[in-house]
């Protein structure tokens, strides 16, 4: 005696099971991140989870750090003995030993969204994409759509604050 | 006993990191503010003024945006023949005198030479008969439609561009003075409001740059006090005379926002406010700037 399987389960009921077995393997690389508006900030600003399974890297985030297409943190921020960038911005406060002064979920929760941290800071949030006044298509001045994508992807984040860890004087 | 001493130690290093730590709200002033003397003298204008009263807690000094640039920059506004915007000045001056439109007449024609036009750039934006703020661009092209019976000039075209130069440049060093009360009020509020307004990605008001950072560096961008007296300039990135409504919208867009139009009501509030943010300072159009 042949079983079908249709026999003993409604057909509603598989094509719910079809469709959660694929939000399963389309949603993979996405549960591996959390997204800007998931970020959960504790009361003093601080982001106590990574953003992503993959641990930050020093390196990625000290050319993310001087790239003027992505961090461009030296835009504002000094820090002395980066000899790769010219004319570092004063507009921010210098960063050496940012790695002694704050913890890495402070850190985080600074490159995420500074606000956070220091409600009247000038820096913007690196890690959200919602809340803003007259939000445009990048540096096109029309309109852009909310959620934005972020200034930086959760990696990105991850690596900025991998190397903003480094800073010890 | 040592416990609660290190405890003690710790919390102190804890206060000091996070005074060391807040980010900086620098205001760096000018090294020298010796005043542009152009042409070896033929003019001299003052280059920092006691602030209006309305800035009264926010600012004691207003300075040009010449004391903020480079040594180069500086020296070409001080010869009107090293001044690429003169050029310009030159070619409005001729509009002003070409027949044009359907009544036959020039800018001449009704207020004969341009000199006539002193004081008006000093003024500028302005309420006009009808209670609506204007731009030196809407009298113009009032002229041009209702007097002239000519087409109007697009906001930022260069024959708009070369006529506001023109014009301007015949109140130069003639201190700037907008009226911000009665009927101007409102618009100033209005102004006033977006002055403050974080927009964009960036979340950048004007007066973070301009007010809480001028002296500071961008990267390589020296921030000056935003002040507009020298409009419009010559911006030697663009190569081109620039209006205010432009850099209006070259800023919003930079703080990757939806910018507002040349010639809208937001620009031209915004225009009045950051006008009477100078007050006092001497019309330095057409200056000359990077």
């Amino acid at each position: 005696m042949r079983y079908r399987i249709e026999d003993w389960l409604p057909r509603h009921a598989m094509t719910a099971a079809l469709a959660a077995l694929l939000a399963v393997v389309f949603a993979l690389p996405l549960i591996a991140e959390t997204a800007p508006q998931d970020v959960a900030f504790d009361e003093t600003g601080a982001i106590a989870a990574p953003l992503g399974d993959m641990p930050g890297d020093p390196r990625e985030g000290a050319r993310i750090y001087g790239d003027k297409e992505s961090g461009n943190c030296v835009a504002c921020h000094q820090i002395s003995g980066r000899t790769d960038t010219e004319f570092q911005g004063t507009i921010g406060p210098a960063l050496d030993g940012v790695g002694d002064r704050w913890e890495e979920a402070q850190l985080r929760g600074i490159v995420a969204d500074a606000k956070r941290t220091f409600p009247e800071s000038m820096m913007p949030g690196f890690y959200k994409s919602t809340g803003y006044i007259r939000p445009g298509d990048e540096f096109t001045g029309k309109a852009g759509t909310e959620p934005l994508p972020p200034l930086l992807t959760a990696q990105q984040v991850e690596d900025v604050v991998a190397y903003l860890a480094t800073l010890k004087e | 006993m040592s416990s609660i001493r290190m405890k003690t130690c710790a919390m102190t290093a804890a206060v000091a990191a996070l005074f060391l730590s807040v980010p900086s709200h620098a205001e760096t002033e000018p090294e020298t503010t010796d005043p542009i003397v152009i042409n070896g003298g033929e003019l001299e204008l003052p280059t920092v003024a006691p602030a209006p009263a309305h800035l009264e807690g926010v600012f004691d000094q207003i300075y040009s945006g010449w004391l903020f640039r480079d040594a180069a920059t500086q020296a070409m506004q001080m010869d009107d023949f090293e001044n690429p915007g003169m050029i310009f000045v030159d070619q409005g001056i001729d509009d002003w005198n070409t027949v044009e439109g359907k009544a036959g007449k020039s800018c001449a024609s009704c207020h004969e030479d341009i000199e006539s036009m002193k004081g008006v750039r000093a003024a500028m934006p302005k309420v006009n008969e009808a209670g609506d703020l204007w731009s030196m661009e809407d009298y113009i092209n009032d002229c041009r439609t209702s007097r002239m019976q000519a087409e109007a000039l697009e906001w930022d075209s260069d024959r708009m561009k070369n006529l506001t130069a023109a014009i301007s440049v015949q109140s130069r060093g003639m201190p700037m003075d907008v009226a911000i009360d009665g009927l101007a009020e409102p618009y100033w509020e209005q102004g006033r409001e977006m002055y403050y307004t974080r927009y964009g990605q960036l979340e950048l008001a004007c007066a973070n740059c301009h007010e809480g950072h001028y002296g500071d560096w961008i990267r390589a961008d020296h921030l000056s006090q935003g002040m507009t007296n020298g409009f419009p300039v010559y911006r030697l990135k663009q190569a081109a005379l620039v209006s205010q409504h432009n850099r209006f919208r070259g800023c919003i867009r930079d703080t990757r926002g939806e910018t507002f139009d040349m010639g809208s009501d937001e620009f031209r509030a915004l225009e009045l406010y950051v006008a009477s943010r100078g007050n006092g300072l001497p019309v330095e159009g057409v200056s000359v700037r990077h």
